[in-house]
């Protein structure tokens, strides 16, 4: 009797212990597959950048060398820290960041290699890194964005520092937390000095009220296009993407640029390099090759990056106003520096 | 499985091997808390100084505390009342609404945050914030309370009116004292879970300490260590108040009621009918409108650029293996931690066992932080692998495996394995054989609440799984940051989905019944049948305080 009961209690044990066994078994398969490491012919790319325009170079630069890369895409403040963290065990081999301050940032630390002088030539100098460690790939424009059924094209403000007025009480909504907003931060900085530049951000703050840090520029582009807010700052390639999402008929917001030579109106660079710590430095230069040699800048010129390239001879989208025609103030990549200036003085302002 | 007999007071050889074991994994889910400090004290003091002692890190610490403190009211008000008019009043279909009333848990709050800002962009933050994390968090108190009210006897209740006691001084005087240490343990829970919330503040632009340590950590780590320091003494002080709840052990076991025949009726037919309308009406609010409003993206959606990183059959098996190992390693390292504390309650088996809820206050982008310092410095093997994910939900999601363990083990009849070793069969035997299917039911029960949580992570998702992995979670959110909603929404409908299955399991083990005064335990389905284990699962929390001897 007790043998029945027990072999009973066996078979349910049994059947039990089989379908956890399974499950963990399938589990387990799931999770090891996508831990295979790259082999040495590859490449890894930290990129903080559009990710569409990234893949659209990434498969080009594959397919004229028949080099992989693989691309981890992040934030670019989140990048910079994780290959700060990595230090020499980093698994990266390039960097690609969406504003010039943290390959400053990563230079500054040592962690960038010398790039090759014919890449270095393919761009501007000055829109370069100085030290010649990392290289421009392509340009953006900080400006307006606006709804237009809230606000007519005849009442906007000629300068950013008009923001900080009350007259635009819960009219406007910032992103500070967005690496995009810092360059605009050292730009007045530079233009205006430290007391009225924390006077500015102080008005800014309090005219966002409860929008004062919107979660990213996408969502700020959408909240203007939706008419949630009158106006917001940022770079032009956000209103042109939007526009290309939800279509021209869609859309409820444009863009315009400040008054020339505004504090506000900035010309910022992306750029690239390699990691000192890469073990395929051979191959990653040809990589920032591509990126500003002819293929790579038509590609960021015909995609949906809407970013200015910076080879001469390849002109932008053609939605784009001519990077020529453009008249942003007069601040260079050195004098954006690494950023630090800007973080104090949004912390300051309690925006950070 | 020894009974504690305190014959000498040398501890027998079972309670040292559990303390050890118990002690390995108290210090295992800790550690993260050990290597904030450590990566604290690296930033330096300056930095620390600029980010922890101004205006801002103390508006944020207010906005975290009157957020917590209002979730906590309206959540114990919300899952104390759904639970009472369930188990107390003749709801028709009881069953089906107490599977359904769990759902909104199952939702992930940024979706929810995310249908709500969309539909009412200027709803003010903190009302947003709160609702929202009433909806998640009200089933953590609904389950244990009706658990615990299926426990006590209503006829204690009924001979309370007899006397001519008010309705509302019953409910204080007579069914309250033994409610309340479910209540408490439901409420530590919703409080750490709305300490360390990220999406949805993110969202609907609530801003506390977690949104701003995210934020603060992508351009300066270490000092986002720092700033989750304030969190980790918030989680103690929660866990402390609940720790203060004088608890009464039910003395009174239910009598046996089967079904909706055995609850006293609760007022008029109409009564009842609210009754159901409210029941909808949460329903509504914290599932079916985020449904609705994924079910709208799609039909708006137009075409995203954004190239998916993971198809949604690749991100759902991420999200299923993510979810069901890291559920099955919280099984295995809360049992040691359950047995300790049930078989051998003392201080230091408290200790251990309270400690365990500390990195639930943390946010889980802090938890993968002080994972990728570990990692970094110490196991870089592990560094970018699935196994750093996993570790990270286990740390994160052990509480809630802890309280299903605790439960199970609690509801152990001892005899049973003496009744085995007398029968001279093995350990091992006895526990796979008797012990195994007795506790299975809340083994079960803890993996599905486990899972459901696990596959709506976000935060430290993002930091830890490694390059081209994404889960259904990341994989929303970077269509959503996007503004891709179209894309990203069926994303969270598998979610959702997902959960459904785990989630009216659930429901229904919970409210699982007492059979007959004498436990229907047929040797035959002993494997299948422990309905006193599987009914006391939720009373769980309520144990967890009971006085140490």
């Amino acid at each position: 009797m007790n043998r029945i009961i027990i072999s009973n209690y066996r078979r349910h044990v049994i059947v039990a212990g089989t379908v956890v066994f399974v499950t963990l078994a399938g589990a387990l398969t799931a999770c090891g597959k996508p831990s295979s490491g790259p082999s040495n012919a590859e490449l890894t790319l930290y990129s903080a950048q559009h990710q569409q325009t990234t893949n659209a170079l990434v498969n080009g630069f594959t397919k004229q060398t028949g080099i992989k890369v693989n691309v981890v895409n992040g934030d670019e403040d989140a990048t910079t820290a994780k290959i700060e963290q990595e230090g020499a065990k980093s698994p990266a081999d390039l960097v690609y960041t969406e504003n010039s301050p943290w390959l400053e940032q990563l230079d500054q630390k040592g962690l960038l290699a010398k790039v090759d002088a014919s890449t270095l030539a393919a761009v501007p100098k000055q829109d370069s890194g100085a030290s010649g460690n990392w290289v421009g790939v392509s340009a953006r424009i900080s400006g307006i964005t606006y709804n237009t059924s809230k606000l007519p094209a005849a009442q906007l403000p000629q300068s950013i520092m008009d923001l900080a007025n009350p007259a635009w009480k819960n009219r406007i909504e910032i992103a500070p937390a967005e690496t995009d907003f810092w360059p605009v931060v050292s730009s007045v900085l530079h233009t205006y000095g430290q007391a009225r530049t924390l006077d500015w951000l102080n008005g800014l703050k309090s005219n966002a009220a409860s929008n004062d840090n919107v979660p990213s520029n996408e969502t700020l582009a959408a909240d203007i296009s939706q008419g949630n807010t009158d106006l917001g700052v940022l770079n032009q390639y956000y209103y042109y993407r939007l526009k290309t999402e939800v279509g021209a008929n869609a859309i409820g917001s444009q863009f315009a640029f400040f008054a020339p030579h505004d504090p506000g109106y900035v010309q910022d660079v992306s750029g690239a390099a390699v990691l000192a710590s890469s073990k395929n430095k051979e191959a990653a230069q040809k990589f920032l090759q591509f990126l500003t040699g002819q293929p790579g800048q038509t590609i960021l010129a015909t995609s949906d990056s809407f970013e200015y390239p910076l080879a001469t001879g390849v002109p932008a989208n053609p939605q784009l106003p001519p990077l020529n025609t453009l008249a942003p103030n007069a601040v260079s990549v050195a004098d954006l520096g690494t950023g630090e200036d800007a973080k104090a003085l949004l912390q300051q302002a309690q925006l950070l | 499985m020894n009974a504690g007999h305190s014959t000498h007071s040398a501890w027998p050889p079972n309670r040292i091997v559990l303390t050890v074991l118990g002690g390995c994994v108290a210090l295992c889910l800790t550690a993260p808390i050990a290597v904030l400090v450590v990566d604290a004290h690296d930033a330096g003091w300056p930095e620390i100084r600029t980010v922890l002692f101004r205006q801002r890190s103390y508006d944020l610490i207010a906005n975290t505390i009157t957020l917590t403190a209002l979730v906590c009211i309206a959540a114990a008000l919300v899952g104390t009342a759904a639970a009472w008019c369930l188990e107390r009043s003749a709801v028709p279909f009881a069953r089906l609404w107490t599977g359904v009333l769990i759902l909104p848990m199952a939702m992930p709050d940024f979706v929810v945050g995310f249908a709500w800002h969309s539909l009412w962009p200027t709803m003010p933050p903190l009302v947003a914030a709160a609702t929202i994390m009433t909806l998640s968090t009200y089933p953590l108190v609904f389950l244990p309370v009706a658990a615990a009210l299926r426990r006590c006897d209503p006829a204690l209740e009924d001979v309370a009116r007899g006397l001519g006691t008010g309705p509302m001084a019953t409910f204080v005087r007579v069914t309250l004292p033994s409610i309340r240490g479910a209540i408490g343990g439901g409420v530590l829970l919703a409080a750490l879970v709305v300490i360390s919330e990220y999406g949805a503040f993110e969202a609907v632009r609530f801003h506390t300490l977690t949104t701003e340590i995210f934020t603060e950590f992508q351009f300066e780590p270490r000092a986002a260590a720092a700033l989750s320091i304030p969190l980790v003494l918030l989680g103690l002080v929660a866990i402390g108040i609940d720790a203060a709840i004088p608890r009464r052990q039910s003395g009174f076991r239910a009598q046996a009621r089967t079904g909706a025949a055995g609850r006293p009726s609760l007022g008029t037919r109409a009564v009842r009918t609210l009754t159901m309308l409210a029941f909808a009406a949460t329903v509504t609010a914290g599932v079916l409108f985020p449904v609705g409003v994924l079910f709208y993206w799609m039909h708006q959606s137009r075409r995203s650029t954004l190239p998916a990183v993971a198809s949604l059959a690749t991100a759902t098996e991420t999200t299923f293996a993510y979810s069901a190992l890291s559920s099955a390693a919280v099984l295995l390292l809360a049992t040691p931690v359950a047995y300790l504390s049930v078989h051998y309650p003392s201080r230091i088996s408290l200790a251990l066992q309270k400690s365990t809820f500390v990195p639930r206050a943390v946010p889980g982008v802090i938890v993968a932080v002080t994972l990728v310092y570990l990692s970094i410095n110490y196991l870089y093997p592990l560094y970018e692998t699935s196994w750093l994910v996993i570790a990270a939900y286990a740390v994160l999601f052990f509480p809630l495996g802890l309280v299903c363990v605790h439960a199970s083990v609690g509801a152990l009849p001892r005899e049973f394995g003496e009744i085995a070793r007398s029968l001279r069969r093995g350990r091992v035997y006895t526990f796979l054989a008797v012990t195994l299917p007795l506790i299975g039911p809340g083994l079960v029960a803890g993996f599905c609440l486990v899972f459901i949580t696990a596959t709506t992570e976000l935060t430290s998702t993002l930091m830890l799984a490694p390059a081209g992995v994404k889960t259904l979670a990341t994989q929303f959110w970077a269509f959503q940051t996007e503004s891709s909603y179209g894309a990203a929404a069926p994303y969270a409908l598998v979610i959702v989905a997902v959960a459904v299955l785990p989630g009216a399991l659930l429901g229904v083990w919970f409210d699982r019944r007492p059979r007959t005064s004498h436990p229907g335990w047929r040797t035959g389905d002993l494997p299948i049948a422990a309905p006193q284990a599987t009914t006391s699962v939720a009373a769980a929390s309520d144990r967890f305080a009971e006085p140490m001897p």
